[in-house]
């Protein structure tokens, strides 16, 4: 069903289990089609996210991240999307100059009835990550196949 | 500077008696950067060394002495260190004894080295106006400042140490740069993304991992709960690969954000004279844009990231 004809870039989307998650799976019983580039890891809230989640993931060769978490004053801890959207506006700043485009990152919030809404976002962050295409890797190998490497390494088979 | 080191000896023996230990710079064996002196005798006094090649930030031992009264001498830079650790309640101001100078400049050891062609014999380094005079075995040479200073001073913002308990000296602007070269910051905003990436891949290949750059910075105070070394989670794998260093770099760098104020200790520490105080200097331009933050600047005001408002007034977030 991917929209991008089978040419499946890795996004990792970083979900809070109140609100996108929830939005997330509301798309998915409307039976609304969306790209199946995103791969989602379920938080407790935004404010568990560490931006270095964010910075190890384009280390481990996701091509695109995105952050999604409950409308600001909607958090099921009151604060805690109000410190992730100080700490991920700032890692905006990071990511650029160690060489990931800004474009590969975006954070925003979209609530559990939302799955309109969700589908949407969805839909345009992975058209922005192809636009991109896939994120440049070391010259040492991709770090995808780095990894790969290290697991062929130490797994006996 | 003649007149202040003397200022400065005569404050530290006045305060003594009523401290632990004052923490100053003396001679040490690289010619071009003085070495840390923990004064508890009086008899040390005598050893305090005071002028350009002062360049270590004293603030990095506050945290370990915490609980002791320990004096320490600082330039406008360290100043702005010690501030930060006030502000996150990593040291009591109490306990704390603050000899402020104006500082004139700190010379880059090893740029400097390069452009003297070699350290030997340096006996004195003085900077007047945008010049730095050195006495090389007995002989006069000078330097401009673009060729000498360190980085951060190119771009200080105040070289006299606004909080302290003794100030001694006059009072003075920072170094006047004329020609200065290009920052890596700027060097790196003309590239690409993936030029900037295969930057930090090339310059990480020569990183040692021997955490210098941590040890140095004085508001790395995790100690032995670094997230470097932890294995659970297990933030970065024992390899040599630069994706490894790279990654430490970032963990440095946004554990630093809002707090770094730029002393330049990481860069300075670092002995393979990697560009490492770029990611923390784009950060601190992004927080001073967002937040209208500089850190260590007034002892009573929170780090940005230790707050939030529920307005934010220059975050403009995105619209789907
Ligand atoms: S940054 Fe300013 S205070 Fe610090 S060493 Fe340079 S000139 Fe002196
Ligand atoms: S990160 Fe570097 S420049 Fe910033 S406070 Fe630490 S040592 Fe100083
Ligand atoms: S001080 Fe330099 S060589 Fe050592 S870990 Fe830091 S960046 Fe690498």
């Amino acid at each position: 069903m991917s929209v991008n004809e089978g040419k499946e870039l890795r996004i990792i989307g970083f979900l809070c289990n109140w609100c996108s998650y929830a939005g997330a799976d509301t798309a998915g019983v409307g039976r609304f089609a969306q790209p199946t580039d995103l791969r989602i890891v379920r938080l407790p809230c935004t404010g568990r996210i560490n931006p270095l989640f964010i910075v190890r993931a384009f280390m481990n060769g996701a091509d695109g991240v995105l952050v999604s978490g409950c409308h600001p004053r909607d958090c099921h801890y009151s604060e805690g999307n109000f410190y992730a959207r100080r700490r991920l506006e700032v890692l905006k700043a990071l990511l650029p100059v160690l060489g990931v485009d800004p474009g590969r990152f975006e954070y925003t919030w979209v609530s559990a009835s939302e799955g309109q809404r969700w589908r949407s976002v969805v839909t345009s962050f992975t058209e922005q990550v192809h636009a991109l295409g896939p994120m440049p890797g070391f010259k040492s190998g991709t770090s995808l196949d780095m990894c790969l490497c290290h697991m062929d390494q130490n797994q006996v088979l | 500077m003649a007149s202040s080191i003397d200022d400065l000896k005569s404050a530290i023996k006045e305060a003594l008696p009523d401290l632990d230990m004052v923490i100053a710079w003396t001679a040490g064996p690289d010619p071009l950067s003085h070495t840390p002196l923990f004064i508890t005798d009086e008899a040390d006094i005598e050893r305090i060394a005071w002028d350009p090649r002062c360049s270590q930030n004293l603030a990095g031992y506050l945290t370990g002495l915490r609980g002791k009264k320990v004096g320490v001498v600082a330039k406008g830079c360290d100043a702005r260190s010690i501030v930060e650790l006030l502000q996150e309640k990593l040291i009591d101001r109490e306990d704390v004894t603050i000899f402020g100078l104006h500082c004139t400049g700190a010379v880059d050891a090893r740029t400097t080295r390069k452009a003297l062609g070699s350290s030997r014999g340096v006996e004195d380094v003085a900077i007047d106006g945008a010049t730095a005079r050195f006495t090389v075995a007995g002989e006069a040479k000078t330097l401009p400042l673009g060729e000498t200073l360190q980085q951060k001073c190119f771009t200080c913002t105040g070289a006299d140490a606004e909080v302290c308990d003794h100030f001694i000296g006059e009072h003075g602007l920072p170094p006047q740069v004329g020609e200065r070269p290009a920052s890596t910051l700027e060097e790196l905003e003309a590239m690409s993304m993936e030029e900037r990436l295969h930057f930090w891949e090339d310059q990480m290949t020569r990183c040692i991992r021997c955490y210098a750059c941590r040890s140095a910075c004085p508001l790395c105070v995790c100690q032995d709960h670094c997230a470097a070394q932890s294995r659970e989670p297990h933030w970065v794998d024992q390899t040599d690969h630069p994706r490894e260093k790279l990654m430490f770099q970032a963990i440095h760098a946004l554990h630093t954000a809002g707090r770094c104020t730029e002393c330049g200790e990481c860069e300075r520490a670092c002995p393979m004279g990697l560009p490492i105080m770029t990611l923390k200097q784009a950060l601190n331009r992004s927080i001073q844009d967002l937040f209208d933050y500089r850190a260590g600047t007034d002892p009573d005001q929170a780090p940005p990231l230790f707050e939030f408002r529920e307005e934010e007034k220059n975050i403009k977030e995105r619209e789907w």
